[in-house]
């Protein structure tokens, strides 16, 4: 392939292909260059000004979200961010999307996803701890989907179990607008013990730019480069784009950065993961971090294929490769360092004061731009944006059940994809190497404790896109606190959120608008309870068809538990324990999944979260396990007080008699703001005289699996062991 | 009986990496002269005799399942079976 | 006693059986790379879990020619005590100081869950702790832990008392349950359960730190 001269380029529009619009090609070639970009500048500023890298179309919404507290040591634009949990210790987070990949090919896109996240870790000089996933499919109904979720399922497995990461929690569902358009969104958890490494810059003339890790192919870049006849004849094309994984290398990269940074840090001045747009992007954001200029020589990058242009090469997306910039007096150390871990190392460029990015290739020079042009120079779009229609129309429609037979419904929701027992997927990820993990997937956060300390880190996926979908404000504020209440009912103090923003095309306005009011939900929430954002990724475009997912955003929230002994389980302990329900349930049917069940579809307004109370229920709860009151504790979400009740009997293989004041429609509620908690006689009136607000007493735990409720319209005894089953064994069917 | 006999290997742009970490310990066991080490999947399908349009069966069965055409090739041999 | 936790390039509970070593059972214990000549001044040699090599090929398959290999097999031979954990189960049988192979699960996929296994065999050197028949729990994490040998070294390792762990429930499809044999001289156990998670009641449960504890008590037994 002969590469297009820059006039050709211009002449021809194919700027367009790559992404780049008209205006934005002028701004490149007549403020910025004063001169037309060549090939490889076109393909370099494409990708950087691509919404993935520079997050043009949401910049302005995202500066809507809260980064600061007295904790935040590194917060959004890093690789993660960073908190401070005491003793010179931080926790380092964050979540990435790998959307489009898995759709293409499930296993190898989760697998990257994995991978990718991980390298954000501990190119922050962190030791990852534990990973965590948020995957959305389409309903478990045709062979391809089940093929889908099998192969993002086992890609996941595959990476975190081989290179030896506990995944410790997560979330699966399953709604018709995933299907064409799954989400894959993966999270890493790791512990800085030198919260004073400065890390991911390229400072100071003459310092060298390394080069570690994988070898690079032409994995992962886009469509304009690759032969048009690629795609047509099946048995000749001989040449993939799909990222491969290698996390038997990962492992080995992993182990040589957290050493290096620990054991020598003063030989490096900075480290980034090579992610997506690959060599460009981890370069010029290091340079442009410093306020230097580099000159890379291609000609020294590792390559696995041959004849590789410098377009492909500065955007391949070969995995487990990583960039250092190291002081030229300690450059032998840095590479005998890694030899010992029998990774390549070589050195590939170096710093410079001129802020000018210079690419050599084949002894020519192939690029010559600002640094800055690629990161700083991106126009921001402000996108016009209108409240959708649906809300509009619907804004007074209240979805009322219909409850025929309580222990038909409450089977019935026990079955669905969305509530059923996650078992099926999650065993199959190692969930407790390292010998840490306190609480495995399966609770309402995963539970790691800091080894050598009283302390553990809670974790936790989230998102309910339906409540999104109606109401983005106010499912944006859910998200978060639902996520802080699993922090909050396993013991923990909710510190701080990494997102994933997985929204439709910005340029639709009701799409935009939907990614805007969501931020600012979330953003009004994380401020209530001092939990910054920060770090996190926006995946848009996800449609297919032109009809859009819902507005996805998935809240990655982490917990500080200052002491391990207050780590609190759903699962109900022994009988004759007390059950409380801790809020008030009103009829909150829209979006629920009572709703789907019974409607097919979803239908109407959200009401309003009252901030104050939320936070006031959380604070009560965390009160409580600390003064050792409870002995179990449920967030109640999906399918409302049933399904929270009978979860937390499974376990143990126990049960519950309860009398209650609610309906047996408002068992399903999905009102916020609840708790289900059990605790033990004798701390009865220690327990209501904390509880300063609406709590009601239930019942108590029986030694039997068997679930006799009384509600205000019926008496009903059911088994538990069947509701067991129900819970255990749906997904494992629709599988097959 | 027709044997038809199915290899499957990465496209050459895709990472082997199992290739690669086999390679290096045949290198280690003094064996340098090996250049490059590709694994792939082999398998087995028998047709019956009376069938003839099973090399177009072979074409659909590998592109819908036995290889997966973004990061995978095939190719096959047909021969006579006991 | 001294113990090596050996370190192969993707071995990932190495670190896990260190502090299994060191805070469990309080003995010395130190990581040996791959690519170490000596076990000099070791009383006991440890593989651990994870994915040597990245398990390519087959699980154990590359491992077996690391340089540190060699030294192995001599200790094993001098009846000294070795101990192989999932992927180190796997090394040990490709390696052939134990019989057997480790195939993958029945069910063709990855499990990691806590299992119930029988002590069948408590008069090892890794199981002289446990009562006989003892019924403990210890987690499993692995996708190909499913044991499988021929019939005839079937009815040898029973005559023999080689198999000394068997699942209660059989998670994986492993021949006759098997989770757990030795080699005839009964200084080489391979399991494929992780002892090594269940020291500590916090993590689930401690009852694999009886099998660190009976590798004490037979050494002092040997040394008196």
């Amino acid at each position: 392939m002969t590469e297009p001269t820059a006039k050709q380029i211009k002449d021809e529009k194919l700027y367009q292909q790559w992404g780049l619009t008209d205006s934005e090609y002028e701004l490149i070639s007549t403020k910025i260059l004063k001169r037309l970009p060549n090939y490889t500048e076109t393909g370099l500023y494409s990708v950087m000004w691509s919404e993935h890298c520079s997050y043009k179309n949401s910049k302005k919404v995202l500066r809507k979200m809260p980064n600061k507290s007295e904790r935040v040591i590194a917060g959004p634009g890093e690789d993660a961010g960073i908190l401070d949990i005491g003793d010179n210790q931080a926790v380092v987070f964050k979540a990435e999307s790998h959307n489009h990949p898995s759709a293409v090919e499930p296993y190898q896109g989760a697998a990257t996803g994995v991978g990718g996240i991980i390298r954000d870790i501990f190119s922050m000089g962190a030791q990852p701890i534990a990973l965590l996933n948020s995957l959305k499919f389409g309903p478990l109904k045709d062979g391809q989907t089940k093929h889908l979720v099998n192969e993002v399922v086992a890609g996941i497995g595959g990476y975190g179990n081989c290179i030896g990461l506990p995944t410790v929690g997560g979330e699966i569902a399953f709604e018709d607008c995933y299907e064409h358009n799954p989400l894959v969104n993966a999270m890493c958890v790791g512990l800085l013990n030198n919260t004073d490494f400065k890390h991911g810059t390229a400072s100071g003339d003459k310092n060298l730019i390394v080069y570690v890790g994988a070898k690079t192919g032409r994995d992962g870049i886009h469509g304009a480069t690759f032969a048009s006849d690629e795609f047509t004849d099946k048995k000749n094309k001989q040449r993939s784009a799909v990222q491969v994984g290698n996390p038997f290398i990962e492992k080995l990269l992993m182990d040589a950065c957290v050493e290096i940074i620990e054991k020598h840090p003063e030989w490096i001045l900075g480290i980034q993961d090579m992610g997506a747009a690959g060599l460009v992007s981890s370069t010029a954001e290091m340079a442009s971090k410093a306020g230097s200029g580099l000159i890379l020589n291609l000609d020294k990058v590792p390559q696995r294929e041959t004849e590789m242009n410098a377009y492909e090469m500065m955007l391949s997306e070969s995995q487990e490769r990583m960039v250092l910039c190291v002081k030229p007096e300690f450059v032998d150390n840095v590479l005998e360092f890694f030899k010992h871990f029998e990774l390549d190392a070589v050195v590939i460029g170096q710093v410079t004061t001129d802020k000018q990015y210079k690419i050599y290739h084949q002894y020519q020079l192939v690029t010559d731009i600002p640094v800055d042009s690629l990161t700083e120079d991106v126009p921001e779009y402000d996108r016009e944006e209108i409240q959708p229609q649906r809300m509009i129309e619907d804004k007074d429609y209240q979805f009322v059940p219909d409850i025929d037979s309580l222990e038909e419904t409450w089977n019935e929701m026990l079955q669905r994809p969305n509530i059923a027992s996650k078992k099926h997927f999650y065993q199959t990820y190692d969930s407790q190497v390292k010998a840490n993990t306190l609480v495995r997937p399966g609770s309402d956060s995963g539970v790691v404790r800091i080894r050598g300390t009283k302390k553990a880190i809670a974790m936790t996926n989230d998102s309910n896109s339906k409540y999104v979908y109606l109401n983005p404000f106010v499912g944006g504020q859910i998200a978060v606190m639902e996520a802080a209440r699993n922090i909050v009912a396993s013991g923990g103090e909710p510190i701080g959120v990494t997102d994933c923003l997985n929204y439709g095309n910005p340029e639709n306005p009701e799409a935009f608008w939907e990614l805007d009011k969501s931020v600012e939900g979330i953003a009004s929430a994380c401020e209530k309870i001092n939990t910054p954002v920060i770090s996190g990724n926006v995946s848009l475009y996800n449609e297919y068809n032109d009809v859009a997912i819902y507005p996805s955003p998935m809240v990655g929230m982490v917990g500080l538990i200052s002491d391990i002994d207050n780590v609190t389980t759903n699962d109900f302990k022994e009988s004759e324990d007390l059950i409380y329900l801790v809020g008030q349930t009103q009829d909150d049917f829209n979006g629920s999944e009572l709703q789907m069940a019974q409607f097919g579809k979803l239908k109407g307004n959200l009401r309003n979260l009252d901030l104050d109370q939320e936070k006031l229920h959380q604070d009560l709860i965390r009160q409580a396990i600390s003064q050792k009151l409870i002995k179990s504790c449920h967030d109640l979400s999906e399918g409302g007080l049933a399904v929270a009740l009978s979860e937390s009997t499974f376990e143990n293989e126990l049960g519950f008699e309860i009398k209650t004041g609610l309906s047996s429609a408002q068992m399903f509620s999905e009102t916020q703001s609840r708790f289900l908690v059990t605790i033990a006689p004798e701390n009865k009136s220690a327990f209501e005289k904390l509880m300063t607000t609406d709590i009601e007493y239930l019942g108590k735990v029986i030694a039997t699996p068997e679930f006799k409720v009384t509600t205000a319209n019926e008496s009903v005894e059911m088994s538990g062991s069947v509701a067991a089953k129900n819970w255990k064994e749906a997904i494992t069917c629709l599988m097959k | 009986m027709k044997l038809v006999k199915v290899y499957v290997t990465l496209k050459d742009s895709v990472l082997d990496a199992q290739g690669e970490a086999i390679k290096s310990a045949i290198h280690s066991m003094g064996y340098n002269k090996v250049e490059n080490v590709g694994m792939g999947k082999y398998f087995e399908l028998r047709f019956a005799d009376d069938y003839s349009d099973f090399e177009k069966d072979v074409d659909a069965i590998c592109d819908d399942l036995l290889a997966n055409p973004n990061i995978e090739t095939y190719r096959y041999e047909i021969m006579e079976a006991e | 006693m001294k113990f090596a936790v050996i370190n192969f390039p993707g071995s990932n509970c190495d670190m896990d059986l260190y502090y299994a070593v060191r805070d469990g059972i309080e003995q010395q214990v130190e990581l040996v790379d791959y690519r170490a000549q000596s076990l000099e001044g070791f009383d006991g040699v440890l593989i651990p879990g994870g994915f040597s090599y990245g398990d390519y090929l087959r699980s154990g398959a590359i491992a077996v020619h690391a340089p540190i290999v060699k030294e192995i097999i001599r200790f094993a031979n001098e009846g000294k005590i070795v101990l192989g954990i999932c992927n180190g189960f796997q090394i040990l049988t490709e390696l052939g100081l134990l019989p057997g192979a480790l195939i993958q699960n029945g069910q063709s996929r990855f499990i990691c869950e806590t299992v119930a296994l029988r002590v069948v065999n408590n008069e090892t050197a890794f199981t002289n702790g446990y009562s006989k028949n003892e019924i403990i729990n210890i987690p499993i994490a692995h996708g190909e832990g499913r044991y499988y040998c021929d019939d005839k070294t079937l009815s040898e390792l029973e005559a023999n008392n080689q198999i000394v762990f068997k699942y209660l429930e059989n998670v994986n499809g492993s021949v006759e349950h098997i989770a757990g044999v030795t080699n005839k001289q009964k200084n080489v156990l391979g399991m494929m359960p992780h002892p090594e998670r269940a020291i500590e009641k916090i993590l689930g449960s401690d009852d694999g730190l009886k099998l660190f504890q009976s590798i004490i008590n037979y050494q002092v037994k040997v040394n008196n």
